[in-house]
Protein backbone atom coordinates (compact mmCIF):
# COMPACT_ATOMS: atom_id res chain seq x y z
CA UNK A 1 0.00 0.00 0.00
CA UNK A 2 2.97 2.21 0.35
CA UNK A 3 3.38 2.75 -3.34
CA UNK A 4 -0.41 3.76 -3.74
CA UNK A 5 0.23 6.76 -1.02
CA UNK A 6 3.34 7.39 -2.80
CA UNK A 7 1.59 7.61 -6.28
CA UNK A 8 -1.34 9.49 -4.58
CA UNK A 9 1.14 12.21 -3.08
CA UNK A 10 2.71 13.06 -6.50
CA UNK A 11 -0.14 12.90 -8.73
CA UNK A 12 -2.42 15.18 -7.25
CA UNK A 13 -5.88 13.78 -8.39
CA UNK A 14 -8.36 15.82 -7.27
CA UNK A 15 -6.89 18.74 -9.28
CA UNK A 16 -6.88 16.97 -12.52
CA UNK A 17 -10.37 16.12 -11.72
CA UNK A 18 -11.39 19.87 -11.36
CA UNK A 19 -9.20 20.74 -14.33
CA UNK A 20 -12.07 18.07 -16.22
CA UNK A 21 -15.11 19.22 -14.74
CA UNK A 22 -14.16 23.09 -15.41
CA UNK A 23 -13.46 21.98 -19.05
CA UNK A 24 -16.89 19.90 -18.97
CA UNK A 25 -18.95 22.73 -17.43
CA UNK A 26 -17.80 25.56 -19.34
CA UNK A 27 -17.63 23.81 -22.50
CA UNK A 28 -21.06 22.16 -22.01
CA UNK A 29 -22.13 26.06 -21.41
CA UNK A 30 -20.81 27.34 -24.68
CA UNK A 31 -22.02 24.43 -26.53
CA UNK A 32 -25.45 25.17 -25.59
CA UNK A 33 -25.39 28.73 -26.30
CA UNK A 34 -23.35 27.90 -30.08
CA UNK A 35 -25.80 24.84 -30.33
CA UNK A 36 -28.90 26.89 -29.58
CA UNK A 37 -28.09 29.62 -31.90
CA UNK A 38 -27.29 27.17 -34.77
CA UNK A 39 -30.74 25.21 -34.02
CA UNK A 40 -32.73 28.52 -33.93
CA UNK A 41 -30.65 29.34 -37.63
CA UNK A 42 -31.75 25.76 -39.09
CA UNK A 43 -35.43 26.62 -38.00
CA UNK A 44 -35.47 30.36 -39.54
CA UNK A 45 -37.07 31.21 -42.24
CA UNK A 46 -34.13 32.37 -44.15
CA UNK A 47 -32.60 30.45 -46.31
CA UNK A 48 -28.97 31.19 -45.57
CA UNK A 49 -29.25 31.05 -42.38
CA UNK A 50 -30.29 27.64 -42.33
CA UNK A 51 -27.71 26.63 -44.96
CA UNK A 52 -25.33 28.02 -42.50
CA UNK A 53 -27.33 25.67 -39.90
CA UNK A 54 -27.30 22.42 -41.85
CA UNK A 55 -23.75 23.16 -42.61
CA UNK A 56 -22.22 23.39 -39.54
CA UNK A 57 -23.72 20.32 -37.70
CA UNK A 58 -22.85 18.37 -40.51
CA UNK A 59 -19.74 19.16 -40.76
CA UNK A 60 -18.50 19.66 -37.15
CA UNK A 61 -20.70 16.54 -36.08
CA UNK A 62 -18.54 14.24 -38.70
CA UNK A 63 -15.07 15.58 -38.06
CA UNK A 64 -13.19 14.25 -35.33
CA UNK A 65 -13.14 16.04 -32.27
CA UNK A 66 -9.03 15.57 -31.75
CA UNK A 67 -9.21 17.14 -35.67
CA UNK A 68 -10.80 20.46 -33.88
CA UNK A 69 -8.81 20.89 -30.91
CA UNK A 70 -5.32 19.93 -33.05
CA UNK A 71 -6.70 22.69 -35.62
CA UNK A 72 -7.50 25.35 -32.30
CA UNK A 73 -4.23 24.02 -30.48
CA UNK A 74 -1.47 24.17 -33.29
CA UNK A 75 -3.27 25.63 -35.54
CA UNK A 76 -5.01 28.76 -34.99
CA UNK A 77 -3.01 29.25 -31.64
CA UNK A 78 0.38 28.98 -33.20
CA UNK A 79 0.21 30.11 -36.85
CA UNK A 80 -2.82 32.22 -36.63
CA UNK A 81 -1.76 33.69 -33.46
CA UNK A 82 -4.93 34.00 -32.19
CA UNK A 83 -4.51 34.59 -28.72
CA UNK A 84 -6.46 33.54 -25.62
CA UNK A 85 -5.19 35.99 -22.74
CA UNK A 86 -0.86 36.86 -22.35
CA UNK A 87 1.36 35.54 -23.52
CA UNK A 88 2.61 35.18 -19.70
CA UNK A 89 -0.31 32.74 -18.79
CA UNK A 90 0.75 29.74 -18.08
CA UNK A 91 0.47 26.84 -20.92
CA UNK A 92 -1.77 25.19 -18.66
CA UNK A 93 -4.59 27.95 -18.76
CA UNK A 94 -4.08 28.42 -22.50
CA UNK A 95 -4.77 24.54 -23.23
CA UNK A 96 -7.43 24.64 -20.88
CA UNK A 97 -9.30 27.63 -22.72
CA UNK A 98 -8.42 26.61 -26.10
CA UNK A 99 -9.76 22.97 -25.34
CA UNK A 100 -13.07 24.22 -23.70
CA UNK A 101 -13.41 26.29 -27.53
CA UNK A 102 -12.92 22.77 -29.16
CA UNK A 103 -15.63 20.88 -26.92
CA UNK A 104 -17.79 23.86 -27.17
CA UNK A 105 -17.09 23.57 -30.93
CA UNK A 106 -17.84 19.86 -31.08
CA UNK A 107 -20.30 19.68 -29.24
CA UNK A 108 -22.98 22.65 -30.15
CA UNK A 109 -23.50 20.35 -33.47
CA UNK A 110 -24.77 17.53 -31.14
CA UNK A 111 -26.67 19.90 -29.41
CA UNK A 112 -28.31 21.92 -32.01
CA UNK A 113 -29.92 18.45 -33.43
CA UNK A 114 -31.33 17.78 -30.13
CA UNK A 115 -33.00 21.21 -29.35
CA UNK A 116 -33.99 20.36 -33.34
CA UNK A 117 -35.57 17.42 -31.93
CA UNK A 118 -37.22 18.83 -29.52
CA UNK A 119 -38.40 21.78 -32.05
CA UNK A 120 -40.25 18.78 -34.05
CA UNK A 121 -41.75 17.55 -30.79
CA UNK A 122 -43.95 21.66 -30.61
CA UNK A 123 -46.75 20.73 -33.30
CA UNK A 124 -46.58 23.48 -36.02
CA UNK A 125 -50.03 24.72 -34.81
CA UNK A 126 -48.75 26.32 -32.05
CA UNK A 127 -46.18 28.29 -33.96
CA UNK A 128 -48.96 29.67 -35.99
CA UNK A 129 -51.41 30.31 -33.31
CA UNK A 130 -48.18 32.27 -31.61
CA UNK A 131 -47.75 34.23 -35.40
CA UNK A 132 -51.14 35.00 -35.39
CA UNK A 133 -51.25 36.92 -32.13
CA UNK A 134 -48.49 39.02 -33.73
CA UNK A 135 -45.79 37.44 -32.15
CA UNK A 136 -42.42 38.29 -34.68
CA UNK A 137 -40.45 35.49 -35.57
CA UNK A 138 -38.35 35.76 -32.12
CA UNK A 139 -40.63 36.00 -29.89
CA UNK A 140 -42.59 33.01 -30.96
CA UNK A 141 -39.33 31.41 -30.76
CA UNK A 142 -38.82 32.03 -27.41
CA UNK A 143 -41.66 32.34 -25.56
CA UNK A 144 -43.98 29.25 -27.29
CA UNK A 145 -41.33 27.05 -29.17
CA UNK A 146 -38.36 26.88 -27.47
CA UNK A 147 -39.48 26.46 -24.14
CA UNK A 148 -41.19 23.41 -25.44
CA UNK A 149 -38.53 22.01 -27.22
CA UNK A 150 -36.06 22.59 -24.48
CA UNK A 151 -38.55 19.91 -22.62
CA UNK A 152 -38.71 17.86 -24.87
CA UNK A 153 -34.91 18.08 -25.95
CA UNK A 154 -33.99 17.05 -21.77
CA UNK A 155 -33.09 13.35 -22.45
CA UNK A 156 -31.13 13.97 -25.32
CA UNK A 157 -29.22 17.10 -24.11
CA UNK A 158 -28.33 14.40 -21.08
CA UNK A 159 -26.77 12.01 -23.13
CA UNK A 160 -24.78 14.84 -25.26
CA UNK A 161 -23.35 16.16 -21.66
CA UNK A 162 -22.04 12.65 -20.83
CA UNK A 163 -20.67 11.94 -24.60
CA UNK A 164 -19.03 15.44 -23.81
CA UNK A 165 -17.84 14.63 -20.21
CA UNK A 166 -15.75 11.89 -21.35
CA UNK A 167 -14.49 13.51 -24.51
CA UNK A 168 -13.00 16.00 -22.30
CA UNK A 169 -10.07 13.06 -22.21
CA UNK A 170 -9.02 14.35 -25.54
CA UNK A 171 -7.40 16.99 -24.02
CA UNK A 172 -4.80 15.18 -23.12
CA UNK A 173 -3.46 15.04 -26.37
CA UNK A 174 -2.29 18.90 -25.76
CA UNK A 175 -0.90 18.48 -22.50
CA UNK A 176 -3.62 19.64 -20.52
CA UNK A 177 -3.16 17.79 -16.86
CA UNK A 178 -6.80 16.80 -16.34
CA UNK A 179 -7.90 13.24 -15.87
CA UNK A 180 -6.80 10.89 -18.62
CA UNK A 181 -3.43 12.73 -18.75
CA UNK A 182 -2.75 12.24 -14.76
CA UNK A 183 -3.56 8.84 -15.73
CA UNK A 184 -0.86 8.21 -18.16
CA UNK A 185 1.58 9.60 -15.83
CA UNK A 186 0.43 7.39 -13.32
CA UNK A 187 0.89 4.26 -15.49
CA UNK A 188 4.47 5.48 -16.83
CA UNK A 189 5.62 5.50 -12.72
CA UNK A 190 4.04 3.12 -11.60
CA UNK A 191 2.90 0.63 -14.00
CA UNK A 192 2.50 -2.12 -11.22
CA UNK A 193 -0.57 0.00 -9.63
CA UNK A 194 -2.11 -0.24 -13.33
CA UNK A 195 -5.32 -1.59 -12.29
CA UNK A 196 -6.01 0.59 -9.27
CA UNK A 197 -5.16 3.71 -11.35
CA UNK A 198 -7.92 2.63 -13.99
CA UNK A 199 -10.27 1.77 -11.95
CA UNK A 200 -9.60 4.98 -10.01
CA UNK A 201 -9.93 7.16 -13.14
CA UNK A 202 -12.90 5.06 -14.30
CA UNK A 203 -14.72 5.73 -10.91
CA UNK A 204 -14.37 9.19 -11.24
CA UNK A 205 -16.30 9.54 -14.49
CA UNK A 206 -18.64 7.09 -13.18
CA UNK A 207 -19.64 9.86 -10.70
CA UNK A 208 -19.55 12.48 -12.82
CA UNK A 209 -21.66 10.83 -15.55
CA UNK A 210 -24.27 8.47 -13.33
CA UNK A 211 -25.92 11.00 -11.34
CA UNK A 212 -25.61 13.21 -14.64
CA UNK A 213 -27.56 10.79 -16.56
CA UNK A 214 -29.92 10.14 -13.08
CA UNK A 215 -30.75 13.94 -13.23
CA UNK A 216 -31.58 14.37 -17.04
CA UNK A 217 -33.71 11.22 -16.81
CA UNK A 218 -35.80 12.68 -13.91
CA UNK A 219 -35.77 16.40 -15.35
CA UNK A 220 -36.83 15.14 -18.52
CA UNK A 221 -39.89 13.29 -16.97
CA UNK A 222 -40.75 16.10 -14.61
CA UNK A 223 -40.66 18.88 -17.18
CA UNK A 224 -42.44 17.21 -20.10
CA UNK A 225 -45.02 19.22 -22.03
CA UNK A 226 -48.53 17.52 -21.31
CA UNK A 227 -50.20 17.49 -24.67
CA UNK B 1 -55.24 50.80 -51.03
CA UNK B 2 -56.85 54.03 -50.76
CA UNK B 3 -54.75 54.65 -53.44
CA UNK B 4 -56.06 52.16 -55.68
CA UNK B 5 -59.13 51.95 -55.26
CA UNK B 6 -59.22 56.07 -56.15
CA UNK B 7 -57.26 54.95 -59.39
CA UNK B 8 -60.04 54.07 -62.13
CA UNK B 9 -57.48 52.45 -64.05
CA UNK B 10 -57.19 49.37 -61.75
CA UNK B 11 -59.79 46.65 -62.93
CA UNK B 12 -61.07 44.81 -60.03
CA UNK B 13 -61.85 41.88 -61.75
CA UNK B 14 -65.05 39.81 -60.65
CA UNK B 15 -66.43 42.39 -58.49
CA UNK B 16 -69.74 43.54 -60.26
CA UNK B 17 -72.14 45.79 -58.94
CA UNK B 18 -75.13 43.31 -59.66
CA UNK B 19 -73.53 40.78 -57.29
CA UNK B 20 -72.84 43.31 -54.39
CA UNK B 21 -77.01 44.48 -55.22
CA UNK B 22 -77.74 40.74 -55.34
CA UNK B 23 -76.84 40.22 -51.28
CA UNK B 24 -79.29 42.80 -48.92
CA UNK B 25 -77.53 44.50 -46.38
CA UNK B 26 -78.21 44.15 -42.92
CA UNK B 27 -78.75 47.45 -41.15
CA UNK B 28 -76.15 46.74 -38.55
CA UNK B 29 -73.37 46.62 -41.14
CA UNK B 30 -71.09 49.07 -41.88
CA UNK B 31 -70.89 49.47 -46.05
CA UNK B 32 -70.39 52.99 -45.97
CA UNK B 33 -66.54 52.72 -45.21
CA UNK B 34 -64.09 51.02 -46.82
CA UNK B 35 -64.12 47.03 -46.40
CA UNK B 36 -62.57 46.02 -43.70
CA UNK B 37 -61.20 42.84 -45.16
CA UNK B 38 -61.04 43.45 -48.64
CA UNK B 39 -59.75 40.95 -51.17
CA UNK B 40 -59.11 41.58 -54.72
CA UNK B 41 -58.29 39.51 -57.53
CA UNK B 42 -56.37 36.78 -55.24
CA UNK B 43 -54.68 33.52 -56.96
CA UNK B 44 -52.74 31.42 -55.07
CA UNK B 45 -51.08 27.75 -56.64
CA UNK B 46 -49.42 24.58 -54.39
CA UNK B 47 -47.53 23.46 -56.95
CA UNK B 48 -49.54 22.72 -59.66
CA UNK B 49 -52.75 22.72 -58.04
CA UNK B 50 -54.60 26.27 -58.81
CA UNK B 51 -56.14 26.27 -55.02
CA UNK B 52 -57.60 29.90 -55.05
CA UNK B 53 -58.70 30.99 -58.10
CA UNK B 54 -59.07 35.08 -58.92
CA UNK B 55 -60.63 35.08 -55.68
CA UNK B 56 -62.59 38.87 -54.48
CA UNK B 57 -64.57 38.95 -51.13
CA UNK B 58 -65.08 42.42 -49.21
CA UNK B 59 -66.13 42.31 -45.88
CA UNK B 60 -67.31 45.16 -44.31
CA UNK B 61 -67.91 46.16 -40.24
CA UNK B 62 -69.99 43.98 -38.23
CA UNK B 63 -70.26 41.96 -41.02
CA UNK B 64 -70.29 37.68 -40.44
CA UNK B 65 -69.45 35.91 -43.40
CA UNK B 66 -69.29 32.05 -43.11
CA UNK B 67 -67.69 30.12 -45.98
CA UNK B 68 -68.74 26.86 -47.10
CA UNK B 69 -67.75 23.99 -49.54
CA UNK B 70 -66.65 20.74 -50.12
CA UNK B 71 -63.67 19.39 -48.59
CA UNK B 72 -60.41 20.78 -50.29
CA UNK B 73 -62.07 23.80 -52.00
CA UNK B 74 -59.57 26.23 -50.68
CA UNK B 75 -61.52 27.45 -47.82
CA UNK B 76 -58.67 27.15 -45.01
CA UNK B 77 -55.96 28.34 -47.52
CA UNK B 78 -58.73 31.14 -47.86
CA UNK B 79 -58.62 32.02 -45.02
CA UNK B 80 -55.09 31.98 -44.04
CA UNK B 81 -54.18 34.09 -46.79
CA UNK B 82 -55.98 36.81 -44.63
CA UNK B 83 -53.16 37.19 -41.86
CA UNK B 84 -50.76 35.69 -44.23
CA UNK B 85 -50.17 32.87 -42.59
CA UNK B 86 -50.25 31.50 -46.21
CA UNK B 87 -48.80 33.42 -49.28
CA UNK B 88 -50.40 34.49 -51.95
CA UNK B 89 -49.20 34.62 -55.70
CA UNK B 90 -51.07 37.54 -56.85
CA UNK B 91 -53.85 40.13 -56.14
CA UNK B 92 -54.68 42.28 -52.90
CA UNK B 93 -55.45 41.86 -49.25
CA UNK B 94 -56.54 44.65 -47.34
CA UNK B 95 -57.19 44.59 -43.82
CA UNK B 96 -58.86 48.10 -42.60
CA UNK B 97 -57.65 49.82 -45.62
CA UNK B 98 -53.99 48.71 -45.13
CA UNK B 99 -52.64 46.60 -47.77
CA UNK B 100 -50.94 43.01 -45.88
CA UNK B 101 -47.01 43.77 -45.29
CA UNK B 102 -44.80 41.24 -46.99
CA UNK B 103 -43.50 40.45 -43.94
CA UNK B 104 -41.69 41.69 -40.36
CA UNK B 105 -42.63 43.95 -37.74
CA UNK B 106 -45.61 45.32 -39.98
CA UNK B 107 -47.24 41.87 -40.70
CA UNK B 108 -46.71 41.12 -36.93
CA UNK B 109 -48.29 44.19 -35.71
CA UNK B 110 -51.48 43.65 -38.65
CA UNK B 111 -51.52 39.99 -37.32
CA UNK B 112 -52.04 41.30 -33.88
CA UNK B 113 -55.37 43.10 -35.17
CA UNK B 114 -56.87 39.97 -36.78
CA UNK B 115 -58.07 37.30 -34.63
CA UNK B 116 -57.49 33.53 -35.35
CA UNK B 117 -59.07 30.83 -34.55
CA UNK B 118 -58.17 27.11 -35.52
CA UNK B 119 -59.44 23.47 -36.25
CA UNK B 120 -57.32 22.04 -33.83
CA UNK B 121 -57.24 24.66 -30.89
CA UNK B 122 -53.46 25.30 -31.02
CA UNK B 123 -53.25 26.84 -27.28
CA UNK B 124 -49.67 27.00 -26.39
CA UNK B 125 -49.39 23.73 -24.23
CA UNK B 126 -46.35 24.30 -21.59
CA UNK B 127 -48.77 27.52 -20.61
CA UNK B 128 -51.84 27.75 -18.33
CA UNK B 129 -55.07 28.87 -19.71
CA UNK B 130 -54.59 32.30 -18.10
CA UNK B 131 -51.16 32.70 -19.68
CA UNK B 132 -52.52 31.77 -22.91
CA UNK B 133 -54.71 34.65 -23.01
CA UNK B 134 -52.19 37.26 -21.53
CA UNK B 135 -49.17 36.36 -23.90
CA UNK B 136 -50.48 38.75 -26.41
CA UNK B 137 -51.63 41.60 -24.58
CA UNK B 138 -48.39 41.49 -22.56
CA UNK B 139 -45.47 41.22 -25.58
CA UNK B 140 -47.12 42.81 -28.70
CA UNK B 141 -49.56 45.35 -27.19
CA UNK B 142 -47.09 45.82 -24.39
CA UNK B 143 -49.60 45.64 -21.50
CA UNK B 144 -48.56 45.21 -17.71
CA UNK B 145 -49.27 41.66 -16.08
CA UNK B 146 -51.95 42.66 -13.76
CA UNK B 147 -53.53 44.52 -16.80
CA UNK B 148 -53.55 41.47 -18.76
CA UNK B 149 -54.24 39.75 -16.45
CA UNK B 150 -57.14 41.59 -15.48
CA UNK B 151 -58.80 41.47 -18.83
CA UNK B 152 -57.92 38.03 -19.59
CA UNK B 153 -59.99 37.18 -16.25
CA UNK B 154 -62.74 38.81 -17.86
CA UNK B 155 -62.84 37.67 -21.16
CA UNK B 156 -62.40 33.77 -19.56
CA UNK B 157 -65.45 35.05 -17.69
CA UNK B 158 -67.44 35.81 -20.98
CA UNK B 159 -66.59 32.42 -22.45
CA UNK B 160 -67.92 30.82 -19.28
CA UNK B 161 -63.91 29.21 -18.34
CA UNK B 162 -62.90 31.71 -15.63
CA UNK B 163 -62.64 28.49 -13.08
CA UNK B 164 -60.09 26.87 -15.46
CA UNK B 165 -57.54 30.02 -15.62
CA UNK B 166 -54.95 28.22 -13.89
CA UNK B 167 -55.06 24.67 -15.35
CA UNK B 168 -53.08 23.45 -18.37
CA UNK B 169 -54.54 23.16 -21.76
CA UNK B 170 -54.41 19.41 -21.61
CA UNK B 171 -56.60 19.40 -18.65
CA UNK B 172 -59.21 21.00 -20.22
CA UNK B 173 -62.21 19.30 -22.71
CA UNK B 174 -61.86 20.49 -26.13
CA UNK B 175 -64.96 22.66 -26.29
CA UNK B 176 -63.51 24.48 -23.10
CA UNK B 177 -59.81 24.32 -25.27
CA UNK B 178 -61.92 26.37 -28.09
CA UNK B 179 -63.39 28.50 -26.03
CA UNK B 180 -59.60 29.61 -24.28
CA UNK B 181 -58.61 29.75 -28.13
CA UNK B 182 -61.34 32.57 -28.72
CA UNK B 183 -60.68 34.05 -25.66
CA UNK B 184 -56.94 34.45 -26.45
CA UNK B 185 -57.65 35.91 -29.77
CA UNK B 186 -59.93 38.80 -28.25
CA UNK B 187 -57.79 39.47 -25.65
CA UNK B 188 -55.57 41.29 -28.86
CA UNK B 189 -58.65 43.32 -29.22
CA UNK B 190 -58.77 42.26 -32.87
CA UNK B 191 -60.73 44.17 -35.95
CA UNK B 192 -62.01 41.05 -37.73
CA UNK B 193 -61.62 37.08 -36.20
CA UNK B 194 -61.53 34.77 -38.33
CA UNK B 195 -62.33 30.93 -37.65
CA UNK B 196 -61.53 28.30 -39.44
CA UNK B 197 -63.72 25.06 -38.85
CA UNK B 198 -63.61 25.71 -35.05
CA UNK B 199 -66.18 23.03 -33.86
CA UNK B 200 -65.36 19.90 -36.58
CA UNK B 201 -62.50 18.54 -34.10
CA UNK B 202 -65.32 19.04 -31.27
CA UNK B 203 -67.07 15.60 -29.17
CA UNK B 204 -70.85 16.31 -30.65
CA UNK B 205 -71.71 17.21 -27.00
CA UNK B 206 -69.31 20.04 -27.36
CA UNK B 207 -70.17 21.88 -30.63
CA UNK B 208 -72.83 23.97 -29.11
CA UNK B 209 -70.80 25.47 -26.38
CA UNK B 210 -68.19 27.29 -29.16
CA UNK B 211 -70.91 27.97 -31.07
CA UNK B 212 -72.90 29.75 -28.57
CA UNK B 213 -69.61 32.10 -27.80
CA UNK B 214 -69.68 32.93 -31.35
CA UNK B 215 -73.30 33.72 -32.02
CA UNK B 216 -72.36 36.24 -28.78
CA UNK B 217 -69.57 37.42 -30.56
CA UNK B 218 -71.31 38.38 -33.70
CA UNK B 219 -74.75 39.45 -31.94
CA UNK B 220 -71.86 42.25 -30.04
CA UNK B 221 -70.67 43.17 -33.52
CA UNK B 222 -67.28 41.49 -34.25
CA UNK B 223 -66.91 41.76 -38.14
CA UNK B 224 -66.46 37.63 -38.37
CA UNK B 225 -65.22 35.14 -41.25
CA UNK B 226 -66.11 31.81 -40.61
CA UNK B 227 -65.58 28.58 -42.04
CA UNK B 228 -67.82 26.66 -41.03
CA UNK B 229 -70.64 23.59 -41.99
CA UNK B 230 -72.92 24.22 -38.93
CA UNK B 231 -75.79 25.79 -41.19
CA UNK B 232 -77.67 26.43 -37.49
CA UNK B 233 -74.61 29.03 -36.99
CA UNK B 234 -74.98 30.45 -40.23
CA UNK B 235 -78.51 31.02 -40.21
CA UNK B 236 -78.76 32.49 -36.95
CA UNK B 237 -76.04 34.85 -37.02
CA UNK B 238 -74.14 35.64 -40.68
CA UNK B 239 -75.27 37.91 -43.23
CA UNK B 240 -73.62 35.95 -46.33
CA UNK B 241 -72.78 32.58 -47.04
CA UNK B 242 -69.75 32.38 -49.52
CA UNK B 243 -69.91 29.29 -51.33
CA UNK B 244 -66.47 27.78 -52.44
CA UNK B 245 -65.61 25.23 -54.63
CA UNK B 246 -62.40 24.15 -56.38
CA UNK B 247 -60.42 27.37 -55.48
CA UNK B 248 -63.54 29.35 -56.79
CA UNK B 249 -66.12 31.52 -54.96
CA UNK B 250 -69.27 29.96 -56.44
CA UNK B 251 -72.23 31.92 -55.40
CA UNK B 252 -72.59 34.26 -52.16
CA UNK B 253 -76.16 34.74 -50.75
CA UNK B 254 -77.63 35.77 -47.70
CA UNK B 255 -78.05 32.03 -45.66
CA UNK B 256 -81.71 31.49 -46.04
CA UNK B 257 -81.59 32.49 -49.59
CA UNK B 258 -78.26 30.26 -50.20
CA UNK B 259 -79.72 27.25 -47.92
CA UNK B 260 -83.63 26.91 -49.50
CA UNK B 261 -82.44 28.00 -53.14
CA UNK B 262 -78.70 27.76 -54.28
CA UNK B 263 -78.09 29.02 -57.73
CA UNK B 264 -75.39 27.13 -58.90
CA UNK B 265 -75.62 23.33 -59.35
CA UNK B 266 -72.51 22.84 -57.40
CA UNK B 267 -73.74 24.58 -54.70
CA UNK B 268 -76.92 22.46 -55.17
CA UNK B 269 -75.40 19.31 -55.26
CA UNK B 270 -72.90 20.36 -52.04
CA UNK B 271 -76.18 21.20 -50.28
CA UNK B 272 -77.46 17.92 -51.04
CA UNK B 273 -75.11 16.16 -49.43
CA UNK B 274 -74.67 17.81 -46.23
CA UNK B 275 -78.98 17.89 -46.00
CA UNK B 276 -79.37 14.27 -46.50
CA UNK B 277 -78.02 13.30 -42.74
N1 LIG C 1 -49.38 23.32 -47.61
C1 LIG C 1 -49.96 22.73 -48.68
N2 LIG C 1 -49.20 22.19 -49.66
C2 LIG C 1 -49.77 21.61 -50.74
N3 LIG C 1 -51.09 21.50 -50.91
C3 LIG C 1 -51.90 22.01 -49.97
C4 LIG C 1 -51.37 22.64 -48.80
N4 LIG C 1 -52.41 23.04 -48.03
C5 LIG C 1 -53.51 22.68 -48.69
N5 LIG C 1 -53.23 22.06 -49.86
C6 LIG C 1 -54.20 21.57 -50.85
O1 LIG C 1 -54.96 22.67 -51.28
C7 LIG C 1 -56.31 22.31 -51.45
C8 LIG C 1 -57.18 23.22 -50.63
O2 LIG C 1 -56.92 22.99 -49.28
P1 LIG C 1 -57.72 23.69 -48.11
O3 LIG C 1 -57.17 23.16 -46.84
O4 LIG C 1 -57.72 25.15 -48.30
O5 LIG C 1 -59.18 23.12 -48.36
P2 LIG C 1 -60.46 23.24 -47.44
O6 LIG C 1 -61.53 23.80 -48.29
O7 LIG C 1 -60.13 23.94 -46.19
O8 LIG C 1 -60.79 21.72 -47.15
P3 LIG C 1 -61.32 21.02 -45.81
O9 LIG C 1 -62.79 21.19 -45.80
O10 LIG C 1 -60.92 19.60 -46.01
O11 LIG C 1 -60.64 21.66 -44.67
C9 LIG C 1 -56.40 20.84 -51.06
O12 LIG C 1 -56.41 20.08 -52.23
C10 LIG C 1 -55.17 20.60 -50.25
O13 LIG C 1 -54.74 19.27 -50.42
MG1 LIG D 1 -59.98 23.36 -44.17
Amino acid sequence: MGKFGQMMAQFDLLHAFWVTIQLSVLGALGALVIGTVVAIMRVSPVRSLQLFGAGYVNIIRNTPLTLLLFFCWFGLRISSGIQLGLPSDPTQVLSLRWAIIAVAVYHASFVAEAIRSGVNTVPQGQAEAARAIGLGFFDSLRHVVLPQAFRGAVAPLGNVLIALIKNTTVAATIGLYEAAYTMKGMIEFYPQLLYVTFALIALGFIILTLPTGIFFTSMSRKVAVQR
Amino acid sequence: MTDSVSDPSVAEPGRTDAEADATPIPSHVDTSAAPLVDIVGVNKHFGDLHVLQDINLSVSKGEVVVVLGPSGSGKSTLCRTINRLETIDNGRISIDGVPLPEEGRALARLRADVGMVFQSFNLFAHKTIVENVTLGPIKVRGKSNAEARQHAMDLLERVGVANQADKYPAQLSGGQQQRVAIARALAMDPKVMLFDEPTSALDPEMVQEVLDVMVGLAKQGMTMIVVTHEMGFARKAADRVVFMSDGQIVEEDEPDAFFTNPQSTRAQDFLGKILSH
